[in-house]
């Protein structure tokens, strides 16, 4: 008797931000076919505890758990796969200048590629805040980090990113799939 | 850093997350300060190199059909057999047919015309993601859409790229939605596809101001002595944005 009501609020809270979640999977785990399966199995669990959630932000909820999944995946596939822990001492050196790689706008397979080559912890803040235009708040929400770290970890994101773009193509050949 | 201002502070200001006294603070020390000035613009090209490769994903549309396929399947039902849970089951059953009730009431007595209407919009702005189906006329230049318009329709909808406020025009097309033909421009949203409709039609047959429906919203309103309708999947702040956009001269 419940099933129907409680299906409609699922439809219409959580089912818009599907796009979000496969997205922020597919950068996540790098390949569509396993982002496909995690998005599927984090829906699944959205909807088995969904009686949880009681209203606020269903976007970053959802993506808190297509997070979840993922690095469970991660885990399980590719154990050890990129998801050293973020230490202060790896901070990045200057960054390069804006001219170095202005050049890079439009190019999708560059930017792509550089995107791919960040670590997952700065894969995933770049997307939520660049690309699903998340605030420092809900990136805190669905990283479960307090926001001090999302500023810092978004910080050293951008610059290896930056340094990424400028880098000449030969370190992305390097880069282990 | 050779100034006082931290990296992450300069990083705040930029994604707007500074108050509004610490931003203005910010801002008069980017006056005189060359060193934020240029972090600044290196900020800004990241970000529009981001914005112009176009990376977000939209789910396929196999994957949006298997979720929804499997979610009826895995409702939670384990509890229900203790006695506590059954009286529990009565009282929200019977919560469910009042609810029911009224919903169904409120069906019967809603303003029938203006409902059937924003159906009949969010029907079309769900055809036109099929494949093929967005755009008649495939171009990001106003210059080109607007005039492709001339001649098919007796109005003259305000056809502007707003690529620099995150909504590129990605093109225009013609639709018939409730049995009016309408110009429709569509723009994009980071991933997401925002089709507005133009159409010349009797204000009381326009669904009034906003809504939802089957997770996709829509924001009306009039100019010029047209109506504009924008639906999409983005959130209802980016609507007024466009909206903005479009009433600003």
């Amino acid at each position: 008797m419940l099933e129907p009501l409680e299906r409609a609020r699922f439809e219409e809270c959580v089912l818009p931000h599907l796009d979000a979640a496969f997205n922020l999977a597919r950068w996540i785990l790098r390949d569509k076919s396993n982002a496909e399966d995690a998005t599927q199995e984090a829906m699944l669990r959205a909807y088995r505890f969904f009686g949880n959630f009681r209203s606020g932000d269903a976007r970053a909820w959802l993506l808190q758990i297509v997070r979840n999944c993922c690095y469970t995946s991660l885990q399980k596939n590719r154990p050890g796969e990129d998801l050293e822990e973020l230490d202060e001492a790896s901070a990045p050196s200057a960054g390069p200048s804006p001219e170095a790689f202005a050049m890079a706008i439009h190019d999708r397979e560059r930017v792509t590629r550089a995107l791919e080559t960040l670590p997952a912890y700065f894969r995933e803040i770049i997307v939520l805040r660049e690309l699903e235009g998340c605030s420092y708040k809900e990136i805190a929400a669905i990283t479960s980090r307090p926001i001090g770290t999302v500023m810092s970890v978004l910080s050293r994101a951008r610059h290896q990113l930056r340094d990424a773009l400028s880098e000449p193509q030969r370190k992305e050949a390097h880069r282990a799939v | 850093m050779p100034c006082e201002i931290s990296g992450i502070q300069l990083q705040a200001y930029f994604d707007g997350e500074l108050d509004a006294v610490a931003a203005a603070h910010f801002e008069r020390h980017l006056e005189s300060c060359p060193h934020c000035a240029a972090a600044l613009a290196s900020e800004n090209a990241l970000r529009r190199a981001l914005g112009g490769a176009q990376l977000c994903e939209r789910a396929p549309a196999a994957l949006r059909q298997k979720v929804r396929s499997q979610l009826p399947a895995t409702f939670p039902t384990p509890a229900m057999k203790s006695q506590v849970w059954r009286w529990a089951a009565l009282a929200a059953g019977l919560l469910v047919a009042v609810l029911l009730g009224r919903e169904i009431f409120g069906l019967l007595h809603a303003p029938s015309e203006a409902t059937a209407f924003s159906a009949a919009v969010v029907d079309a702005h769900l055809r036109s993601l099929q494949p093929g189906h967005l755009t008649d006329v495939q171009s990001t230049d106003q210059h080109t859409v607007k005039p492709w318009f001339d001649g098919k329709i007796d109005f003259a909808p305000s056809v502007r790229d707003f690529a620099n406020d995150g909504f590129p025009l990605l093109g225009g097309r013609l639709d018939v939605v409730a049995g009016k033909t309408t110009a429709v421009l569509v723009y994009g949203r980071r991933k997401h596809i925002v089709n507005v409709f133009v159409l010349h039609s009797p204000p009381n047959r326009i669904p009034a101001d906003s809504g939802e429906r089957q997770g996709y919203h829509w924001l009306s309103w009039q100019q010029d002595g047209l109506n504009y309708i924008a639906v999409s999947d983005v959130a209802t702040s980016d609507f007024q944005d466009l909206r903005n956009l479009f009433l600003k001269e």
